[in-house]
């Protein structure tokens, strides 16, 4: 019997990345890659794979992941709410943590929030590395399952499930709602002095375009310097620059955005506080604050060391590990999980920002 | 010449040589490039993600829980004061096939009432120049090369496409290009191109590189729809279209 994980639905959106494609900027093609590593690398931990596996990065809900002919563990991080359907009827499971799915049974991500994205890892997700990469990028064709997004009826190869205890995070991360921090860009002088002013002092709103390549931001124009124009030789980009054309409004380059291009940059976001924008929701809004280049390398270790506290923070669960396949095909654990859940992550629809 | 460090985060920085699209601009930019790319190799640079040539500039992308900016740049700046070896890969000739009609070549008869010129001098002229490739960027594989003879220069299009399909050979703002991906574009389409530009399966996914040569030869729809199929099936490389290399300065 194979071991799959079936795609019934992908929801709002949901592709397989990691940490992304390094070492071809030069030839065009981006790193893509999960847009929160710290996620990626949480849900993998609760899994049991490697840090850096391959995960399915979900956006907005609505994904119906089914175990096929046999039982696969999964984990979920992100504050997503969950559902387990099976034949005996829904039931609730906590995200940050992991648990099995028996053969049939489908979790489905009803919600995500606060943010727009859940990273869900399976247990030994077999699937091919392209140039060193398993990230999807469907441009070119590039990783994932053939090259593109997840759909219904994909089916991933996973590890057949062999027990072993379950494992929680107990104190997730809290959103953070302070600025977003960014350093001035590599064409700030492009701009007159009051676009600076704005970009710090006003709010943004994301606007309905916004995905995996990038952000458009809606609000107050940034001027460019009429000496300098909106166009400028091609130069290279990277994740987090703000670029501006002629419009004058601001829009954020994400994993998947293009390599190189004309548009002035005003701003980079900090590679610490890029995950949390690219997690805002599309009517949601933004405020910016300016830091250096080496405050920004500084908050980018410290955001390292508090993602490997989490990682360290992982535990299992006590009394899960004993023989667990045959206690799911007794259905003998299944309430109890449910039971546990406002245990293990009592805050988890409480905030609100 | 006045280096410029133009800052890009705290994961990156940018080494700008000057402002125009120049070939000897860009023949420093790839001399720096390899400089790195061997202290890189020497374990020099620890901490270095990649780098990325343009035209006129190289981004350095790093880890900033491996290294610093001020540490990088300690190191790195030097280099592009020193480096003066020539570069290492040669130039390489290509001569591509370019079908310049009929549903390939949509933009031909507007660019050309726009350069008051007939769509058969603008092709003979596109087909004739020979183009250096400055960067490679914006899609996997994508050519920026130039340059443009006078007479063929003109801005992008007022209205971008939402969809530019793959293999168009496009121009603008004094520089040609091909799409090897579906794409949006503002450039005007003057033909298509059958041979793939990028492969992750080969060993240099990316057919060109900055630094080679490419001239274009006219092809029927006919002969297009031929090499398509040929290429598709695997019965053509498309190294066949590759006419040498040749050592450049």
């Amino acid at each position: 019997m194979s071991t799959y994980l079936e795609i019934s639905s992908a929801g709002a959106y949901a592709s397989i990345q990691d940490l992304g494609r390094f070492g071809y900027r030069r030839i065009g093609v981006p790193w893509s890659g999960v847009l929160s590593p710290r996620l990626m690398r949480i849900a993998n931990r609760l899994a049991g794979n490697d840090d850096l596996h391959p995960v399915i990065e979900c956006f907005d809900g609505g994904q119906q992941l089914r175990a096929g002919e046999t039982p696969v563990r999964v984990a979920v991080a992100g504050d997503a709410s969950l559902e387990i359907s099976s034949e005996d009827g829904p039931r609730q499971v906590a995200a940050w943590r992991s648990f099995v799915l028996q053969q049939g049974e489908t979790l489905r991500i009803s919600r995500i929030a606060p943010g727009r994205i859940a990273v869900v890892a399976l247990a030994g997700l077999d699937l091919p590395r392209m140039l060193g990469s398993a990230s999807t990028y469907a441009r070119a064709a590039l990783g994932g399952d053939r090259g593109r997004a997840l759909a219904a009826g994909d089916r991933l190869p996973a590890a057949a499930c062999t027990g072993g205890a379950e494992r929680t995070l107990t104190s997730p991360p809290d959103p953070e709602r302070t600025p977003i921090r960014l350093v001035a860009g590599p064409q700030h002088q492009h701009f007159i002095d009051e676009a600076w002013t704005t970009l710090l002092g006003a709010e943004y709103r994301i606007s309905a375009a916004a995905d995996r390549m990038g952000i458009r931001l809606e609000g107050p124009a940034l001027t460019h310097a009429p000496q300098f124009g909106h166009e400028i030789i091609s130069d290279a980009t990277v994740p987090g620059a703000i670029q501006v054309p002629g419009n004058g409004q601001p829009i954020v380059l994400l994993a998947d955005a293009q390599t190189a291009g004309g548009y002035p940059k005003i701003a980079t976001v900090i590679s610490a506080d890029l995950p949390r924008l690219a997690a805002l929701r599309p009517g949601e809004t933004v405020r910016f604050a300016a830091v250096s280049a080496a405050e920004g390398e500084r908050l980018a270790r410290l955001a390292e060391s508090h993602t490997r506290a989490l990682l360290d923070a992982v535990r299992d669960i006590p009394g899960t590990g004993i023989d667990i396949a045959a206690l799911y095909s007794n259905n003998l654990v299944g309430g109890a999980i449910s039971a546990l859940a406002e245990e293990y992550r009592p805050l988890a629809t409480s905030f609100t920002g | 010449m006045a280096l410029s460090i133009l800052d890009a985060g705290d994961t990156a920085f940018t080494i700008e040589f000057g402002n125009a699209i120049d070939p000897a601009l860009q023949a420093e930019v790839d001399v720096l490039d390899h400089a790195i790319e061997h202290a890189c190799a020497r374990g020099e640079l620890h901490g270095v993600i990649e780098t990325v040539p343009t035209f006129r500039s190289l981004t350095v992308i790093y880890n900033p829980v491996e290294t610093d900016r001020e540490t990088l740049l300690a190191r790195v700046m030097p280099l592009a004061q020193a480096a003066t070896h020539a570069r290492t890969n040669p130039a390489r000739h290509w001569l591509l096939p370019a079908c310049y009609e009929g549903d390939a070549a949509p933009d031909l008869a507007d660019t050309a009432k726009a350069l008051g010129a007939s769509p058969e001098r603008v092709v003979e002229l596109h087909a004739t120049t020979e183009y250096v490739v400055y960067m490679l960027g914006f899609l996997p594989g994508f050519p920026f090369m130039g340059d443009l003879p006078e007479a063929l220069r003109l801005p992008r299009r007022t209205e971008p496409r939402v969809r530019v399909p793959p293999g168009s050979i496009a121009i603008a703002a004094g520089l040609t290009a091909i799409y090897p991906w579906e794409s949006p574009g503002g450039w005007h389409l003057l033909g298509r191109c059958p041979v793939p530009l990028f492969d992750p399966s080969r060993a240099q996914p990316a057919l060109l590189r900055a630094g080679d040569r490419v001239r274009f030869t006219a092809i029927s729809s006919a002969e297009c729809a031929r090499l398509d199929r040929a290429l598709a099936a695997g019965e053509l490389d498309p190294d066949t279209w590759c006419q040498a290399e040749a050592q450049t300065a």
